[in-house]
């Protein structure tokens, strides 16, 4: 059982191992957090254009479907029947008019509402259901509230969770808005399965200073470096974050100086680091993490949504969805599809994520028992929580253990929020 | 057996056989000069989706890609071990061949774990040049969903 008593300090400056091992932490986070009051992302409007389009996914563990029904509107609903809890549309993506499970056949609309199940009046007057005791109207798919902002979904399984847009707050909607000020194009899907726990991933992009120094192609050829001016904007309950980086803020010369080294090396096709300013402001890294399960990354011109998806407390799969613009000139598009490059299990800049998360996971388990074995977040010094103008700091990694802490309901007196 | 296949057949084996012993000069050697190399999830292949894993559309990003394995990027200590299957010759022209084989990589773990890592397709364009066959084209068609872990050596 764990209990608030777990926290070393109230900054969240030490994070336990335990918190990426316990198989009974892990339950309650599928019950409190996935399942509980938090928004998950789920996919993208784009995704599904025509009426009839469907899309299967995930809030936490549970396999949700969202699609649109005849007249267009989004619906969702968990994919799972409500006869004996098959998985009711198999298929990743396509378009159908309803749903059936394949196992005996119960057939579901886009809103999950029950169509029809086989031998309701039995078989020569034999067997069926008691219409006396079954009704259809109790017995369809559950529903999945669903909310869209600027054509990205989330979805939630409570009846209590918080108007979406509030959740996200005004400084996150701010930066949704600014990557999806026009419609947006898939141009593919990158899927990666890593040994390690959904939240060594969560916190990854919330440390604005481990890509100048994990990811030595940033440093090396110029694209990010924490010597440029960035730094982390937050959501009032400190839940959110956005990393940030402005382009050319830095010059070679001063970065050289601040790692102490330099390299000499120069791409065949520097191409694939070049940033096309695309808007008024002049970022070319934004990274939004939206507590649980959202990231949605800017980097130079390649930009994409990931989704987490936990499997257990030692496994999750990271399902990233790559984006253009409805409007991109086929340069443009070529241009994002070479940047792509950078992004994804064999990223250029993201591929050492994989093997961090999960040396990380592996050190630990051994001293997953240890209530003395914890993380060590005191860049930028530890104490208050809130937004910061430099990028060598934990403090968006705080934050998100704070709230993880709140909705485990293990937040201990006195803590900071 | 024409010698076209016999031509293939050797250029594959070494293809594998210089990709496992990490010997990626000699392994670039195999492409042409002008020459794409695209790593591509057969879920957004069959579904016209272009998003690659890796996407090199010139010789220079597929010698960049090398440049920074070696150069800055870390990953998984490991040990690939290529096995690639029978190609067949798809079509032919006085100046080229087109040739798919399947193909499974296995990769081995410094902790002891030998596990099968990627399974799919190689569709190669072949060229005849005055040196033998060169790759001008290898789009790599993933079956595997998801990658396990991440993807650093070349496939």
């Amino acid at each position: 059982m764990v209990t608030s008593a777990i926290w070393p300090k109230l900054d969240y400056s030490r994070v336990p191992y335990r918190f990426y091992h316990d198989p009974a932490i892990y339950q309650l986070e599928q019950e409190r957090i996935f399942r509980g009051t938090t928004w998950s992302l789920i996919g993208l409007e784009a995704e599904i254009p025509n009426p009839g389009d469907f899309r299967t996914s995930y809030i936490g563990e549970v396999p949700i479907v969202f699609n649109r029904d005849g007249a267009g509107e989004i619906k969702a609903f968990v994919n799972l029947c409500s006869h004996r809890g098959a998985i009711v549309r198999r298929e990743v993506s396509g378009n159908a008019t309803d749903h059936t499970c394949i196992y005996h056949q119960w057939c579901f609309a886009h809103d999950g509402s029950l169509l029809g199940v086989p031998f309701r009046r039995g078989v020569n007057g034999k067997g069926g259901y008691d219409d006396k005791t079954f009704d259809p109207a109790e017995r369809g798919l559950r529903k999945v509230r669903i909310g869209s902002v600027f054509g990205v979904l989330f979805g939630t399984l409570s009846d209590e969770a918080e108007p979406l847009e509030r959740y996200l707050g005004d400084a996150i909607l701010g930066f949704l808005k600014r990557i999806f000020d026009k419609p947006v194009q898939v141009l593919g899907y990158h899927r990666q399965r890593i040994r390690g726990n959904w939240k060594g991933f969560a916190v990854n992009p919330r440390d604005n200073y481990h890509a100048g120094l994990l990811h030595d192609f940033f440093r090396i050829f110029g694209l990010d470096r924490p010597t440029q001016a960035g730094g982390a904007t937050m959501d009032a309950r400190h839940r959110h974050c956005v990393t940030w980086g402005r382009a050319g803020s830095d010059t070679d010369e001063f970065a050289r100086e601040q790692y102490g080294r330099g390299d000499g090396l120069e791409l065949a096709e520097p191409a694939i680091v070049d940033f096309r300013q695309e808007r008024s402001d002049d970022l070319n890294l934004a990274i939004v993490s939206i507590f649980p399960n959202c990231v949605v990354a800017q980097i130079a011109n390649s930009f994409a949504t990931r989704q987490i998806r936990a499997r257990g407390p030692d496994y999750y799969e990271i399902f990233q969805t790559i984006l253009g613009y409805a409007d991109d000139s086929p340069d443009m598009t070529r241009h994002r599809l070479r940047q792509a490059n950078l992004v994804g299990p064999a990223g250029l800049v993201s591929m050492e994520d994989g093997e961090a998360c999960e040396i990380q996971h592996r050190a630990t388990k051994g001293l997953s028992n240890d209530p003395r074995a914890a993380e060590f977040l005191e860049l930028g010094g530890g104490g208050e929580l809130g937004d910061r103008d430099y990028r060598v700091t934990d403090v968006t990694v705080r934050g998100f253990w704070s709230y993880y802490a709140e909705m485990l309901g293990i937040e201990p007196e006195g803590a900071l929020r | 057996m024409t010698a076209d296949l016999l031509d293939a057949f050797a250029l594959l084996a070494e293809y594998g056989a210089l990709a496992d012993a990490g010997d990626y000069s000699e392994w670039l050697g195999l492409f042409g000069q002008r020459c794409s190399y695209y790593v591509i999830p057969k879920e957004n292949d069959d579904r016209g989706l272009p998003a690659a894993l890796i996407f090199c559309d010139s010789r220079a990003m597929l010698e960049d890609r090398i440049l920074s394995l070696r150069a800055a990027n870390k990953y998984n200590i490991h040990v690939d071990r290529h096995l690639i299957g029978l190609p067949r010759i798809v079509s032919s022209t006085p100046d080229s061949l087109s040739v798919e084989a399947p193909f499974a990589i296995y990769q081995s773990e410094q902790e002891g774990d030998t596990r099968l890592f990627a399974a799919g397709l190689y569709r190669d364009r072949l060229e005849r040049t005055s040196g033998g066959l060169k790759i001008s084209e290898k789009k790599i068609v993933l079956d595997s969903f998801a990658i396990p872990s991440l993807l650093a050596t070349p496939l």
